[in-house]
């Protein structure tokens, strides 16, 4: 059950990243990615991460496409990419380019794989419920705590250049 | 329970799928949508590593992952806007006035 569970949104997710690589159309892109980050969510779920999910969810699907989609409808940027291609020959080699990636990461797993001898190192411990939000927040409150608190920074550094980036500057 | 190759091997079709998708298109908004898909295999594998030994760093990890994602997209739609201001086109072609 729970394999098959895993196939379907493992097809749907390898579909909707095929359909932002292909469609022409980029609010079309913006709403298969949407899909594509609710299925790593649902992954997320299954792997007993709630908190990620959740975050996922917010942060990405929320936040972070509507900020992509809001920026297509400003640009409007639907007359470009229709137009002769120059470079057409040299784009069309990145697909045997990501094939040969593809089987060079496939290659490193299964050699990895077969190196530990396929079996599991430590017991699987998925008792322990690791992914809860109480776990996360503790981790990150006493290990974490520098590393937290920098990206903080780099948040209001961001904040700081995007409204310097994006302010239409007087004549 | 899923063994971890196939979230990795997931992993790995999506991260290709994100590279194919940056070397292929012209319209930057979808090559930064691409480096999104990208970063999410990536999240995706540190999951399922950390799940795999039973610690929650993994999780950690993309929890900061996240964060540093929303300020590049939100730098980087900065950028383009400014760029598509300045030039009334949007095409990564037209973008070489800082190449060798």
């Amino acid at each position: 059950m729970r394999q098959a569970t895993f196939f379907v949104i493992a097809l749907v997710a390898v579909i909707s990243a095929l359909g932002l690589v292909l469609r022409r159309n980029p609010i079309h892109g913006a709403l298969f990615l949407v899909v594509n980050l609710g299925c790593v969510a649902v992954f997320y779920l299954i792997l007993g991460a709630e908190f990620l999910a959740l975050a996922q969810v917010i942060i990405y699907a929320g936040a972070i496409m509507v900020l992509f989609v809001f920026a297509i409808m400003v640009l409007i940027p639907g007359r470009d990419e229709t137009g002769p291609d120059p470079l057409r020959p040299w784009r069309l080699l990145a697909i045997p380019l990501g094939a040969v990636l593809l089987a060079e990461i496939g290659l490193i797993l299964i050699s990895s794989v077969v190196r530990r001898g396929g079996s599991p190192a430590t017991a699987p411990a998925s008792i322990v419920p690791v992914g809860s939000a109480e776990s996360l927040g503790r981790l990150l409150f006493t290990d974490y705590l520098f590393p937290f608190e920098v990206t903080s920074v780099l948040l209001l550094a961001a904040l700081v250049g995007v409204l310097a980036l994006a302010k239409r500057r007087s004549p | 329970m899923i063994p971890e190759s196939y979230y990795t091997g997931l992993s790995a079709i999506l991260f290709t799928i994100g590279v194919v998708g940056v070397l292929v298109r012209r319209n930057p908004l979808v090559i930064f949508m691409s480096i999104e898909l990208m970063l999410n295999a990536a999240n995706l594998a540190l999951v399922a590593f950390g799940q795999r030994f039973g610690s929650p760093d993994g999780q950690v990890l993309v929890f900061f992952v996240m964060t540093v994602a929303a300020a590049e997209v939100a730098v980087g739609l900065a950028i383009i806007i400014a760029i598509f201001r300045l030039r009334q086109r949007l095409s990564v072609d037209d973008l070489s006035s800082m190449r060798w």
